[in-house]
């Protein structure tokens, strides 16, 4: 019949759709690992990019990274708990909420260029503070997503049983309702240092790119993602390598992160 | 059932009740009785406005702003020796002080994302209590009073979400028990539970009485008639009639009430 | 109060938050203001990208990057928008209780992967694949569209699986009570149910494929000229920013901004209008 071949039809596209999908995302990651497993050495840890490794690299991420998040993350729950426990109701709530939702699919590169007007250009050189307002930036509207979906789902009765037990209104938001959040909202905050870890447009012109090995954060700072973007465009094989190598190093962490925000998700109760 | 130690512990005289946003009052000038270690009743079909009477007496309305109270509710202050009216309460503390004198009691079990201990000690820390030893001996004490000691004193320390809907809900009367409160309310305390932990929580509260003058809604007819002193039938915002408990199911004054009474709505 | 000061600490966050954004629009518009002048509304149509003599003045129009990052978008798009929908139903619909789980996961991996990943594997082992397929460089709108695209359908497919997950069951049941295939309760019952939320998700997978860097960056061919075929090499707002702006100076800076000021503002109210007309206010 006319209308079950239709149905048949439908439906295997739909699954060769889903097959190309996982496809896409094993011919990503198989090709990936060859060329990165192939590019790594020991000295791919030990030393800086000045040298031939990424050593500085990694630090330098993780570090603008878990800077970044130690910035967004008091701001961002914060605000999330302002939009959805004392704002209920108020136009600059739900204003503030639609705008900070938005922002978390905006351009990531309009940040770097926010940032650069702010932080660089008046200092007259890139330097890792900048990179790290910028990630901030980026986390920030993410954070207060999640932080104000999670409370939501709390169920207003607990709430009210805490009212009822004679509790002050922040004690029973900070005691009660953000801690049976308290496994959306660290989910929420793991996924997005998982986003920000490899974000290369926000740093292109704030923190830049440092060979050497340094902690200090008015200076260009060191970053995996910039480097892979630089080094994937030198014609020598060696920079060819050491840009897979990192591309791949930098996949495995996104993924773990990602894999552990999930896993931690799955022990709810 | 004539006592001779009646005493009024609450009054409500000519509540009204608007929800914000709402452009009719809710309730249209009820007035009852509360009367000491007593349980009274409060009965009707959806949205005749018990439940929200009943979440008048401990002010938790104020949690949504934008209502609207006119009329009175008085309480009976032990201090002073008189009726003070508590809607006329205003500052934080005050509201604080009230709900440890007024307790509540939800439909939902809504144990707290803690150890059980934790649960119960809640409001007593809340209230400044910090001496430990003090604290187990008012938590153990509450857990007896809520008839749930035994099955929760090897569990202390473990987490209250582990423990059955029936034990949550008692949890949830010893942690409002704990407190010492004169009044405890119960809002529908057991349309969500099973029948048997219905009939020990109906149990419990038959003993609570002794101590507590307790206040109860619910949908449940037999429920009301098998344990309330005092009943008040509800019909869209109105109390239709008041009256010891007896007298509602067997001979009410009301056409209303014997209709609802005997199922013909509702 | 601790109370008092907590509900301040809050409120003082929720407006950063608020000032932020309005801050970036205020400091792209405020350095794009040299270009604006000189340029006005000419600077949409001018194909020119020129440095003037020792970096004073210059001729700057961004007609070529804006064209550039709305082909490449829509290619994307119209390459993305089925294959997602297609998941989305096998998601949904087809697939087996055991197999929605890993396959979901899959998905959402695939919109882990940074967006440079996507590029380096993009530059080396995809772009040749299109250069012996249809000719050209390899790098081009072409090649940076369907990597664009493979970017887009997972975020894509996980909002419109979402939509149509909220269709009752009741209303699929009766609609199969009377006989219907599986693809006509997905065409009648389904589709019109979560219409808002698919819509949404389409326009808000759009919103974000405009502002896309990195992966754009390492094939598009970076070349300030309008791509005459598919496969040529051309650029788009992103891509000029990412490779140009910390060399820029004066008025091929503000220019700059200009770019970013135009990205900004477009993605913006692409994506507000998704999220407040078709995804619904957030609760």
């Amino acid at each position: 019949m006319h209308r079950l071949l239709l149905n048949k039809v439908v439906l295997i596209l739909s699954t060769i759709s889903a097959l190309i999908g996982i496809g896409f995302l094993f011919w990503i990651l198989i090709t990936l690992s060859c060329k990165g497993i192939a590019s790594i050495h020991l000295e791919t840890f030990t030393k800086d990019l000045v040298e031939g490794g990424i050593r500085n690299l990694i630090v330098g991420q993780f570090m603008m990274a878990l800077i970044a998040t130690a910035v967004a993350v008091p701001l961002g729950v914060l605000a999330g708990i302002y939009l959805r426990e004392y704002g209920e109701g108020s136009k600059f709530a739900s204003v503030t909420r639609t705008l900070s939702d938005v922002m978390t699919s905006a351009p990531s590169i309009v940040i770097g260029v926010f940032v650069f007007a702010l932080l660089v250009d008046p200092v007259g050189s890139f330097n890792g503070y900048a990179g790290i307002v910028a990630l901030a930036i980026m986390m920030l509207p993410i954070i207060i997503g999640t932080t104000d979906n999670m409370l939501a789902l709390v169920p207003k009765e607990l709430r009210e049983a805490g009212i009822a037990l004679g509790g002050s209104k922040h004690k029973i938001i900070l005691q009660i309702v953000l801690k049976a959040a308290k496994v959306g909202v660290t989910t929420g905050i793991l996924l997005s240092f998982a986003r920000i870890i490899g974000e290369t447009a926000p740093l292109l012109f704030t923190s830049a790119n440092n060979q050497f090995f340094t902690m200090d954060l008015g200076d260009q700072f060191p970053s995996l993602t910039v480097s892979i973007y630089n080094l994937a465009t030198y014609p020598d094989a060696e920079s060819r390598e050491l840009a897979w190598a990192a591309s791949f190093i930098l996949t495995m962490i996104v993924l773990l992160i990602n894999l552990a925000g999930r896993y931690f998700t799955r022990n709810k109760h | 059932m004539a006592n001779n130690e009646l005493k009024k512990v609450m009054e409500v005289k000519d509540l009204f009740f608007t929800y914000p946003g709402v452009p009719e009052p809710t309730l249209k000038g009820n007035s009852l009785s509360i009367y000491e270690n007593k349980i009274t009743a409060l009965i009707g079909p959806s949205g005749c406005g018990k439940s929200t009477l009943l979440r008048a007496m401990n002010r938790i309305h104020d949690l949504y702003p934008g209502f609207k109270y006119e009329g009175e509710i008085n309480l009976f202050d032990q201090q002073s020796d008189k009726m003070e009216n508590i809607l006329e309460l205003r500052k934080e503390n005050e509201l604080i002080g009230l709900r440890q004198r007024i307790g509540m009691i939800f439909q939902k079990p809504t144990p707290f994302p803690m150890s059980i201990y934790d649960n119960v000690a809640y409001g007593l820390k809340l209230q400044g209590i910090k001496n430990k030893g003090e604290l187990d001996g008012m938590v153990e004490k509450a857990l007896k009073d809520a008839a749930i000691w035994k099955e929760t004193k090897e569990r202390l320390k473990e987490s209250a979400m582990g423990l059955s809907g029936g034990q949550q809900q008692r949890l949830c009367i010893a942690r409002s028990v704990a407190l010492k409160p004169e009044i405890l309310l119960f809002d529908e305390p057991t349309s969500a539970l099973d029948p048997i932990s219905t009939g020990a929580i109906e149990e419990l509260i038959t003993e609570l009485k002794k101590e507590i003058t307790i206040a109860i809604v619910t949908h449940n007819m037999q429920q009301a008639s098998r344990l309330s002193d005092y009943t008040t039938f509800m019909y869209l915002g109105d109390i239709i009639e008041f009256n010891e408990t007896e007298k509602i199911f067997l001979n009410p004054d009301q056409k209303l009430t014997e209709d609802y009474i005997t199922g013909r709505f509702g | 109060m601790g109370g008092r000061l907590f509900r301040d600490f809050s409120f003082f966050s929720a407006t950063l938050a608020f000032f932020l954004l309005i801050g970036i629009f205020a400091v792209l518009f405020t350095y794009a203001q040299e270009s604006m002048h000189t340029f006005g509304f000419d600077f949409l149509y001018t194909e020119i990208w020129e440095p003037g003599e020792d970096d004073e003045g210059g001729i700057f129009g961004g007609y070529i990057p804006i064209v550039g990052t709305l082909m490449s978008t829509l290619i994307a798009m119209v390459i993305a928008t089925p294959l997602a929908m297609g998941i989305a139903i096998f998601l949904t619909e087809i697939a087996h209780e055991k197999i929605v789980k890993p396959f979901s996961v899959a998905i959402e991996l695939l919109a882990a992967i940074p967006s440079i990943i996507y590029g380096m594997w993009g530059l080396f082992y995809f772009a040749p694949i299109v250069q012996s397929l249809f000719g050209g460089n390899g790098v081009g709108l072409l090649t940076a569209g369907i990597v664009l695209a493979i970017m887009v359908i997972p975020f894509m497919a996980a909002i419109t699986r979402d939509s149509m997950n909220t269709t009752p069951d009741v209303l699929k049941e009766s609609a199969y009570a009377i006989g219907a295939t599986k693809f006509e309760v997905i065409k009648d019952v389904i589709m019109p149910y979560s219409k808002g939320g698919i819509i949404g998700s389409i326009i808000l997978s759009l919103g974000r494929a405009l502002g896309e860097t990195m992966a754009v960056a390492f094939l598009v061919g970076s070349v300030m000229s309008v791509a005459g075929r598919v496969t040529d090499p051309t650029t788009s707002i992103p891509v000029l920013l990412a490779n140009n702006f910390a060399e820029a100076q004066d008025l091929e800076l503000s220019s700059m901004y200009f770019l970013a000021l135009i990205l900004f503002v477009v993605s913006f109210i692409v994506i507000a209008s998704a999220k407040i007309y078709f995804l619904g206010r957030k609760k």
